[in-house]
């Protein structure tokens, strides 16, 4: 369910690090908590993200959810198939629907996020509290 | 996005397990531990619209008033004139407050001359109770019954052929804003033809040890038609569309049924009732502001809660807000002043920090055509 190559956030958002590159989007849980995914509102190329600041916005039927930028970096490419498929978070959080690849900023910022492993944890204790 | 609900401190519905054991999404709602969506917000809104859907509203409260007075003190707490019900007959109203304004929307249910049967708002239910009994000066006695009651509705254009295969009550017979009492599996039942949803269907009050039983066997008469549960957000989405009022959003203590355009509830010529003065002075003085429907232009949805500019002008807000799945739009009802409040209007809607067109349109947004 959740890849082991890929980092996570008590927030949510997953990264996958290719070299000084970085693809980033919500986790499969995230999508699930949400319902349906009808919007999604993502920066532009070239918009510089913030660790911790969010930098987009996804919406349910029902609920609207920022999205945090897990580690900073410049925008390099926008999932722009998301604003006629926002279903696509639902149907493939974790591949298709990925939300922005970054040029990253520092590489060790890498080093905050969460393990596969540690993510599950996280939203085990998350539910039962 | 973290949900933390403490379960212990919650009402349950007797249905709670059922919704638990299916994996239906919980969340607290006004307090009670309630199903916000089952299979999704999207596919239970389309079952109800082209098939059915089956929705535990047993959070909702019940108040039955008995007496040779019965009828008075109704008439009296109440908006709309209970004196034309019939027996089996229900009617849409208002609880107000002598300055016009809502305790709460209600459906009141005439027994017979000497009991009627309110269904009320759950997060109102203690409130409104209390509420009718301070203004009891009548010889009527006035009963919290919630208990007593689980309640379900049965939702959609095969509403009737499904529920039709569980009781030996004729559904037909029983036209919109009627009810029978009837039997559900043998069980006594109030067999309502009322909703909150804009479609046909029916509401039906049982007693709560046999709530999980008539919802299993409603569940597996549905089955070949499509009927699936509905979780309260689909009851949201699907009253917005058809632009019926949700109290703490498009009514409130605030305002009055003419501002919610729900004067069609008020009966000024009944006889004395709470709120009649204000209204009337009201009517004389003439409407400052009023609810309006809005549909956005731009890229973006309304929410509730978010400012509408008219012109650069901060007027109103949106009540209610929220894509509609059935007509595929992003909609809402807002309050604005008369003057920007007629279809054709153009207004904007702020969503978070931008301004995104929108226009007043008008309202329901949707009507089943049967």
């Amino acid at each position: 369910m959740y890849p082991e190559e890929y980092g996570y956030t008590e927030e949510h958002e997953w990264v996958k690090a290719d070299g000084d590159q970085a693809t980033i989007g919500i986790t499969h849980h995230a999508q699930d908590q949400l319902g349906d995914v009808v919007f999604v509102e993502l920066p532009k190329v070239g918009t510089q993200l913030h660790a911790t600041i969010s930098f987009g916005t996804v919406e349910s039927v029902k609920a609207v959810s920022d999205i945090y930028a897990p580690v900073g970096g410049k925008v390099i490419q926008v999932n722009e198939s998301l604003i006629d498929a926002p279903e696509r978070l639902n149907d493939d959080p974790h591949g298709d629907g990925w939300l922005v690849k970054i040029q990253l900023s520092d590489k060790n910022e890498l080093k905050t996020l969460m393990t596969a492993n540690d993510y599950q944890q996280y939203i085990a204790a998350e539910s039962e509290s | 996005m973290a949900t933390t609900t403490t379960v212990e401190t919650l009402n349950k519905t007797p249905l709670n397990a059922i919704h638990r054991a299916a994996g239906a999404r919980m969340v607290d709602f006004g307090g009670w531990d309630m199903p916000v969506e089952y299979s999704g917000i999207i596919a239970e809104h389309l079952a109800v619209r082209t098939g059915a859907g089956l929705f535990d509203v047993s959070h909702m409260g019940e108040i039955e008033v008995r007496g040779p007075q019965a009828l008075e003190l109704v008439n009296y707490v109440t908006s709309n004139n209970a004196a034309a019900l019939a027996e089996g007959q229900a009617q849409y109203s208002a609880l107000l407050y002598p300055s016009g304004g809502f305790v709460d929307d209600i459906l009141v249910h005439r027994m017979d001359a000497r009991h009627y049967f309110l269904c009320v708002n759950a997060s109102n239910q203690d409130k409104d109770f209390e509420w009718i009994v301070s203004q009891n000066s009548f010889d009527a006695e006035v009963e919290f019954a919630s208990p007593n009651y689980a309640q379900l509705a049965i939702q959609g254009p095969k509403a009737l052929e499904t529920l039709g295969k569980l009781t030996a009550t004729d559904l037909a017979k029983i036209r919109y804003y009627w009810f029978e009492r009837g039997d559900i599996l043998g069980v006594p039942a109030i067999i309502a033809r009322t909703g909150y949803t804009g479609e046909d269907g029916f509401e039906i009050y049982v007693p709560p040890k046999e709530a999980e039983r008539i919802w299993t066997a409603v569940v597996e008469a549905g089955q070949d038609i499509g009927l699936i549960p509905c979780g309260l957000g689909a009851r949201n989405t699907l009253r917005l569309e058809a632009a019926m009022s949700l109290y703490g959003h498009e009514i409130d203590d605030r305002i009055n049924p003419y501002e919610a355009r729900l004067g069609w509830i008020v009966k000024l010529d009944k006889g004395d009732f709470i709120g009649r003065n204000a209204l009337l002075k009201q009517k004389e003085s003439g409407l400052t502001r009023r609810l309006a429907g809005l549909e956005m232009r731009g890229r973006g949805i309304a929410r509730d809660g978010y400012r509408v500019f008219a012109g650069s002008q901060d007027v109103g807000w949106v009540t209610s807000g929220s894509p509609a799945p059935f007509l595929q739009k992003n909609i809402g009802l807002c309050m604005l002043p008369v003057s920007a409040s007629h279809p054709g209007q153009r207004i904007e809607v702020a969503v978070r920090q931008r301004h995104v067109e929108a226009e007043v349109v008008p309202a329901p947004f949707y009507s089943r055509k049967n």
